[in-house]
């Protein structure tokens, strides 16, 4: 049915096309041989093809560019005739016989066209007889075509300043009293379109309309194109009238495009001098208007303008633009009770990007904003519209990206209670944007309460609000964003370590609320924090003027204590573990012996009691050696204490070969090559022996389990420890000891029971390679070496 | 032979012509065959003169009763065709009677001639003025030869020329006013105008104004009265809604009128009315107004 409609229309549109051509040809003939009333005859038939009902717009649009392109043609020839010295007032009055309205207008706009140029009479005159004899076409789309046609002929002859066409009696205001006619009266006809026809094909209408709309639009473009239009002819003339009209017609789709025209195609400058005019047409507008678009492009615009050039800001400042504005939106959300939130949202977003463009030094103006924001928002609860959301987050993003400080953000008090209004996947998406603002413009955070405001903000990543559906949260996405809040703690310094200790405290009352699943990501990143805040103290002289209130290092290991206990809830020994050996260094630099013991101790706890997999074990246990052979603090006695555990939970590890390693590591606990009275050598070769027997025991093992030894990795390893302290000078260490391991591992290689493990081969290898170069290498070493044979 | 042919022909040609041929306004008269030839123009008091060239084919004598001419103004009725009403009769003897010989003009003259009415063709009335040469022969049929020419009178300006305001309607359908410039036209005048919509209910496809000729011919009973539209021109295209205006600007001059003739001797008249018709989607309303 609908298809059979518009097959109809092609075929009525080919056959309109078709009647066209053949009266163009008669007339073109006519023309040919200067025969004005065959002339006159055949384009009035020509031009009666357009009075057909039956086209689209979309169709009648072609029909009509084809007439349009011959009216051009008879146009030259009526001009030719003018010259010829036929009297112009005569085929003024020619044309008009024709007895069909349509064609008879259309044959008068192309006469009255010439007779202008003629200026045998003023040009006012003829625009004036113009536009009202086409009042005759009451037919919407065909007037529309009609008008559109008057104002294509008519706009080079407007009695503009400047053009020819102006003299004594014509003046720029009958040119534009002459558009604005037109315009009006276009404007009823697109208008009534709509009323017209049955009720079942309103969409299609509704469509067909917003086709023609630029038909509409193009006269206020023309308006806007007249050089004697300046701002008192527009804020006088103009702009109330159009507004007259725009508000009169009572119609959604006019209206919103009208507004959208009027704000497109005038000046900026003019806006800003006419905006309490252009403003207060906005609340008499249709509730179903989409005001808000309008006004963000008009707000849009005049941002735009205010970036173009310093210059033009005194001018937003005299005009009050700002509180104009802000009253325009405030009776627009008055007078439309069921906007929806995004709506408003949408406005104050664009308000607020004017703002910040226009007054950036007025927070307070920003802050205006935001707070009439959260007063229309107040009593809706949380938004659930998706697109309004996304909008909000516009809405709190613009002052970051202006500023691209947060720093100036924090300062907006209403800021966070916006936030209030997002769900909490959005809230979060938020805070993740202030941190990446603060990231990317590497801003600190200085001051403890700026802390406390920037925390507020970005609550949403620091513990669960209300509402929140753990099950629901993508595990990457909440790793993701933990990291992030991480990096922002980092962010958070000042150089005086009061301050920082402030803020370290208030870092640390914050995340602790946080629940066991985001410990494990702000922990690490606090502590951190802290031990830079310990080695800034560690250079400086302790408590320089004995203030009982200052911080100082012990104060801060408290702390750090404490907040690594929390960690015990989640639990995650491991970490703990890592951040008690951190924090047993730091104490070490600060030479506070008990306080590193303490840190050790409570490693050392944590590894006997928290972790169980050997995995795990077997990289606790290579941290811990790590750690202990670099401190330094501890007296003998602590020292011994420490290494003998550590030894024993080495010796103590599943797996023989993880116990070879962990003990042959622990060796270089009793040999710390910068410190003399922590060379003992002895001990050294006890623990390679040791090595030495668990590898054997490995091996036996793995005879027995399987029925051959395995590789040799284990006994090179321990040869190139041997290596390393007869390099270093252990007396303990000979080149005997060192001549029967190689011959060992010889051996051991060539069994037949041996696997045979390329990689092993190339570690002995290059061991033994190394041997050789020492050998030649002369010097102390080379003499050392010497009796070493390969 | 020669002889027989010759009694078959008229056995002269008669020609009537003016002095003023070249000078005088020609305009257009439809015949009765419905060709159109051009006559002179006259207008009432004016002076008529010319002459009637007589010749008698093939240089024969022919005997006549005496030659005249008569100056006639005639209302024909179609109704009653053949009977002719002349209310202008005006004659000039030419010649006694006697015989012609060779051709011989006569010059002929009828000064301020009383023409009071105009000529008019119309559908069931003419009026027409003629010269008519006479040739009285006995025992056969006198020669007549007949010039039409058309009269054209002037009446100055109606010194009283009121504007048109009338608001008419169908109840609860449409309600116009119209508003025509003058009541009294001149045939090369333009009508102008302007058309109030007060009320539209219903679906207007479109307007036109329509001039109608109305001629009533006879008196009493036996009048006939025939009406006749002689333009049609298109005033608007669409529905227009409450309030809106539409201009009327119609050039009379192409179109064939002439002035309102009132009981032109008790015979017949003819009024002009401008019409207003509306189309709408299914059938026609009219609307009226003389002028």
């Amino acid at each position: 049915m609908i298809s059979d409609g518009v097959e109809d229309e092609e075929k009525w549109l080919t056959a309109g096309i078709a009647g066209l051509q053949q009266n163009a040809f008669y007339m073109h003939r006519a023309l040919d041989s200067n025969n004005l009333r065959d002339a006159l005859k055949y384009s009035a038939q020509m031009l009666s093809e357009l009075r057909t009902s039956r086209l689209s717009p979309h169709k009648y649009y072609e029909l009509y560019m084809r007439s349009f392109d011959e009216l051009r043609k008879l146009e030259m020839f009526f001009k030719e005739e003018a010259r010829r010295g036929c009297s112009i007032i005569d085929l003024y009055e020619l044309v008009q016989h024709a007895g069909n309205i349509l064609p008879r207008l259309y044959l008068l706009c192309t006469v009255g066209s010439v007779y202008i140029k003629s200026k045998e009479a003023p040009a006012k005159d003829v625009l004036k007889d113009l536009v009202e004899m086409c009042r005759g076409i009451q037919h919407p789309v065909r007037g529309l075509f009609l008008r559109s046609y008057l104002s294509q002929v008519s706009r080079d002859k407007l009695p503009d300043i400047g053009s020819e066409y102006e003299g004594d009696a014509d003046t720029v205001i009958d040119a534009v009293e002459f558009v604005l006619q037109n315009f009006t009266e276009m404007n009823k006809l697109w208008v009534r379109m709509q009323h017209q026809g049955p009720a079942r094909e309103k969409e299609k209408r509704e469509k067909e309309r917003s086709e023609l709309r630029d038909l509409v639009g193009k006269n206020l473009h023309v308006l806007s194109q007249i050089e004697g239009v300046d701002l008192d002819m527009y804020k006088d003339t103009v702009l109330p009238r159009v507004l007259e009209q725009v508000v009169n017609c009572k119609d959604e789709l006019a209206q919103h495009y009208l507004m959208d025209c009027i704000i497109q195609v005038f000046p900026d400058e003019y806006h800003l001098q006419t905006l309490d005019v252009l403003l207060s047409a906005c609340p008499q507008l249709q509730p179903s208007v989409d005001i808000k678009t309008v006004l963000s492009q008009l707000m849009e615009r005049l941002s735009n303008y205010a970036a173009s050039s310093a210059e033009v800001l005194p001018e937003f400042l005299q005009v009050e633009a700002f509180s104009k504005l802000s009253n325009a939106i405030g009776k627009v959300i008055e007078a439309h009770v069921d906007m929806p939130t995004i709506g408003v949202v949408t406005l104050y977003s664009s308000l607020l990007t004017f703002t910040l463009h226009v007054h950036p030094d007025r927070l307070d103006y920003a802050d205006l904003v935001l707070g009439a924001c959260v007063k229309k928002l107040s009593g809706k609860g949380k938004i659930e519209d998706s697109k309004a959301t996304k909008q909000i987050v516009a809405l709190l993003s613009a002052p970051l990206e202006k500023y691209n400080d947060i720093v100036t953000a924090l300062k907006l008090s209403n800021y966070p209670r916006v936030m209030e209004y997002l769900d909490t996947e959005t809230n979060k998406v938020m805070a993740t944007v202030i941190i990446q603002s603060i990231m990317k413009n590497k801003t600190c955070i200085e001051t403890e309460d700026k802390v406390e405001a920037l925390f507020e903000l970005v609550k949403g990543l620091i513990k669960d609000l209300e509402g929140n559906h753990q099950d629901e949260i993508d595990e990457d996405d909440f790793k993701e964003e933990q990291n992030s809040f991480a990096r922002l703690i980092q962010m958070l310094y000042n150089e005086d370590p009061e301050e920082m200790f402030k803020i370290i405290c208030t870092v640390r009352k914050h995340i602790l609320t946080g629940g066991p699943k985001r410990l494990p990501f702000t922990i690490p990143s606090l502590i951190f924090s802290c031990l830079k805040l310990v080695r800034q103290l560690q250079g400086q002289d302790e408590n320089p003027f004995g203030n009982e209130t200052s911080t100082t290092p012990k104060k801060i290991f408290q702390l750090l204590n404490q907040t690594i206990e929390a960690l015990s809830s989640v639990p995650a020994p491991e970490l703990s573990l890592r951040l008690y050996l951190q924090c047993a260094e730091a104490a070490n630099d600060c030479d506070l012996e008990p306080v590193a013991y303490e840190f050790f101790t409570q490693a050392y706890i944590l590894y006997e009691e928290e972790i169980s997999d050997s995995k795990a074990q077997v990289t606790a246990i290579h941290l811990i050696i790590g750690t202990l052979q670099r401190m330094h603090v501890f007296g003998v006695e602590n020292r011994d204490t420490l290494t003998h555990k550590a030894t024993g939970y080495s010796a103590k590890l599943l797996k023989k070969s993880d116990q070879c390693r962990a003990v042959y590591a622990c060796s270089h606990l009793f040999w710390v090559d910068d410190q003399e009275n922590m060379k003992d050598g002895e001990r050294v070769l006890l623990c390679l022996k040791r090595a030495l027997r668990i590898a054997n025991a490995a091996q036996q093992m793995a005879n027995a389990a399987r029925g051959n030894t395995g590789s040799v990795t284990l006994f090179v390893e321990i040869l190139n420890k041997y290596l390393y302290f007869f390099e270093k000078g252990n007396p303990q260490i000979t080149v005997s000891t060192i001549q029967g391991l190689i011959e060992l591992i010889t051996t051991e290689m060539q069994s037949d029971t041996t696997t045979p493990d390329p990689a092993a081969d190339a570690f002995f290898a290059s061991t033994l390679r190394y041997i050789q170069f020492q050998k030649q290498k002369g010097g102390a070493i080379s003499e050392k070496y010497e009796p070493i044979k390969v | 032979m020669d002889f027989l042919v010759g009694a078959f022909k008229p056995p002269c040609n008669v020609s009537i012509s003016f002095v003023d041929t070249k000078t005088r306004k020609q305009v257009p008269l439809k015949k009765d065959n419905g060709q159109t030839i051009m006559v002179p123009l006259f207008q009432s008091q004016e002076n008529i003169i010319g002459e009637v060239l007589i010749e008698p084919t093939q240089g024969k004598k022919f005997e006549h009763n005496g030659v005249k001419i008569e100056l006639l103004g005639q209302i024909e009725l179609y109704f009653d065709r053949g009977n002719f009403y002349d209310f202008t009769s005006l004659v000039r003897e030419l010649d006694v009677p006697g015989e012609l010989f060779e051709r011989k003009t006569y010059q002929f003259e009828f000064s301020t001639v009383e023409m009071p009415h105009e000529s008019y063709n119309g559908i069931n009335v003419r009026l027409r003025y003629i010269l008519k040469v006479t040739i009285g022969r006995n025992y056969i049929s006198n020669i007549v030869e007949c010039q039409d020419f058309v009269v054209r009178n002037f009446t100055p300006p109606p010194s009283i020329n009121n504007s048109i305001k009338m608001e008419v309607g169908i109840e609860d359908c449409l309600h116009i006013e119209f508003e025509y410039g003058k009541s009294k036209y001149h045939l090369k005048d333009v009508i102008i105008g302007k058309i109030y919509f007060l009320l539209v209910r219903i679906k207007i496809k479109n307007m036109e104004l329509e001039i109608r000729r109305r001629e009533s011919t006879g008196s009493g009973p036996n009048t006939y009265v025939e009406t006749e539209t002689l333009a049609k021109f298109e005033l608007m295209d669409g529905a227009p809604v409450r309030g809106e205006s539409i201009p009327v600007r119609l050039f009379l001059s192409p179109y064939e009128l002439t002035p309102t003739y009132r009981n032109i001797n008790n015979k017949f008249s003819v009024k002009y009315y401008l019409n207003l018709v509306f189309v709408d989607e299914e059938d026609r309303r009219c609307l009226g107004a003389g002028s």
